[in-house]
């Protein structure tokens, strides 16, 4: 991998952008990745030279959208291995997850039946199932990690202390902690307790393969903009006879086939009938082109690397007693941890003034608290085209960088 | 007050994020109270008024605050109390234009002045005005 040719085709990296005086540090990656010039292209094409709606015009113009669109539906098929009639737009993965939970858990679920999460997710997979619990009285379910690890031990122990769940939803890789899971081998354990499986994929897709046949999920959600793409698009993959026995969770223009007065209407069959309204079709070329950029360059590579670069960091701060990591046995690109006595965002504005860009706080995970006995924390989190430079230049704040407050006096 | 140094506005800032004064929950009932939290930073405090005949007469707060935040409150505290809620106002006010690099009562503001700094790091901003926002919004509840 070419690291200097790859960061040439970022804007934000190639144009030496500054923040604070400083030259930018990006580590802030499972917040949102920076976007290559051919992502920031086809989006101009599409306003500058190829405006038009889609399914709504015989002009050429419109035939070549909709021609994009259904391409970039393949693409996305083939990038995560499903069919391309089980990829739904959405405006990311939050949208995914509440398609599941309004157009498949609302409809199904009832009370006495329960839904199974993770005491380590993200708002996007908590809030909804709350959501549902509320209008259905169906019960939420905890599994209990070991140490924020969610195993294919612990979710089946969750399935048999509790005998009623009927749809399971985890993150593939936790936003705060980065540790992978078994998803094939989940999944296997889920089916065999009748249940369904709704893996967020939020901070996996960007960052390895997927493989949603073989590995037999129900619904995978993911966002574009964790992937180098753009904000305001990602999908729902669900497996099609769910998707087609689902209720769609927005109607309009665009998902139906007539309607007439009697207030019926048909709609189109999925995946379309839940794209309610003018898609985000700006987004959709710029997510196509990402996935293209990804695949030039290859997941495995991009694992790779990233498994690298999270070695090098740990290797620098292994000595250092000051730096608390709470997830030092993670080989993700996730790298969360606190500086002995000090704030997490106290530490976090000291490296904004040195250019450094990370996370702090709870990072949308408000449950974790009790697993990683820290009511914050700070998240460093890598991407392929993170350098061994960044890494040093985080170091050497963290080491080196004086005290909180020179943030404001220096 | 004379013109504070960057050491004097540092050691204020530590000296009261350190061992604050005024943070501890009300001794009695009576006092006004404004929940605050932030969505960008831990801050989660409750910042209590005790207002009689027009005039603060004490102030504390109780939560969780990172440096910046536990420091402005704490400070807030010290100088609203004894204040009539006019002169508690005025100094809010001065204090927000002071955050936003706009002029501002020095005089007033006394070792409030220490965050005249924070316009650097604008996203401690919120963190800087939080217990101060609390306060007004007691204050203007009030009136």
């Amino acid at each position: 991998m070419d690291i200097k040719k790859i960061r040439k085709q970022f804007p934000m990296l190639a144009n030496n952008t500054l923040m604070q005086g400083k030259p930018l540090v990006f580590l802030d990656n499972a917040s949102t990745s920076l976007k290559p010039q051919c992502v920031i292209d086809v989006m101009n094409r599409y306003y500058s030279e190829a405006t038009s709606n889609s399914h709504r015009g015989d002009y050429d113009l419109c035939y070549f959208v909709d021609k994009e669109i259904n391409d970039t539906r393949k693409l996305v098929a083939e990038f995560v291995n499903c069919d391309v009639n089980s990829v739904v737009f959405t405006s990311g993965d939050t949208e995914a997850l509440n398609l599941v939970a309004y157009g498949y858990a609302l409809k199904f679920l009832k009370k006495g039946d329960g839904i199974l999460i993770s005491e380590i997710e993200h708002a996007s997979n908590a809030l909804p199932w709350f959501r549902i619990s509320e209008l259905t009285g169906c019960s939420i379910y905890y599994i209990n990690t070991d140490n924020g690890k969610v195993t294919p031990t612990n979710v089946e122990k969750a399935l048999k202390e509790h005998k009623n769940i009927k749809l399971v939803s985890i993150a593939h890789m936790s936003n705060v902690l980065g540790y992978k899971v078994d998803i094939k081998e989940v999944t296997k354990i889920v089916h065999e307790y009748d249940a369904l499986i709704c893996v967020d994929g939020a901070q996996s897709v960007p960052h390895f393969k997927t493989n949603f046949k073989d590995w037999d999920i129900d619904f995978l959600a993911f966002s574009a903009h964790k992937m180098c793409g753009p904000t305001g698009i990602g999908c729902l993959i669900g497996k099609e006879k769910l998707l087609n026995n689902m209720d769609p969770f927005m109607t309009g223009g665009g998902m139906n086939v007539t309607f007439s007065k009697d207030g019926k209407y048909e709609p189109l069959p999925a995946p379309v009938k839940f794209e309610a309204g003018t898609q985000n079709i700006a987004g959709i070329y710029g997510f196509g082109a990402a996935i293209k950029f990804l695949m030039s360059i290859g997941m495995d590579e991009i694992e790779q690397r990233e498994k690298q670069l999270r070695s090098y960091l740990n290797k620098k701060l292994e000595n250092q007693d000051n730096i608390v990591c709470v997830n030092p046995d993670s080989d993700s690109g996730i790298f969360t941890f606190n500086v002995k006595n000090v704030f997490a965002q106290d530490e976090g504005t000291l490296l904004n003034s040195k250019g450094i860009a990370v996370r702090t706080g709870k990072h949308c995970a408000k449950m974790i608290d009790d697993v990683i006995n820290e009511i914050a924390t700070i998240r460093v989190s890598l991407y392929f085209y993170t350098t061994e430079e960044e890494i040093d230049a985080l170091v050497d704040a963290l080491i080196n960088g004086g005290d909180i407050l020179d943030a404001y006096f220096n | 007050m004379p013109t504070l140094t960057n050491e004097m506005m540092r050691s204020i800032i530590m000296d009261h994020s350190s061992k604050p004064n005024n943070k501890h929950n009300p001794p009695k009932d009576g006092y006004e109270m404004m929940h605050m939290h932030s969505d960008n930073c831990i801050d989660d405090i409750n910042v209590y008024l005790l207002v009689e005949n027009n005039i603060v007469v004490d102030a504390c707060f109780e939560g969780v605050a990172c440096t910046i935040s536990m420091s402005s409150t704490d400070i807030l505290c010290d100088l609203i109390k004894g204040k009539s809620k006019e002169d508690a106002l005025y100094m809010i006010d001065q204090y927000h234009h002071m955050m936003h690099e706009e002029n501002f009562d020095e005089e007033i503001l006394e070792e409030a002045n220490a965050f005249v700094n924070t316009s650097k790091q604008a996203a401690r901003i919120r963190c800087a005005t939080i217990g101060w926002n609390a306060a007004e919004s007691i204050l203007k509840e009030e009136k």
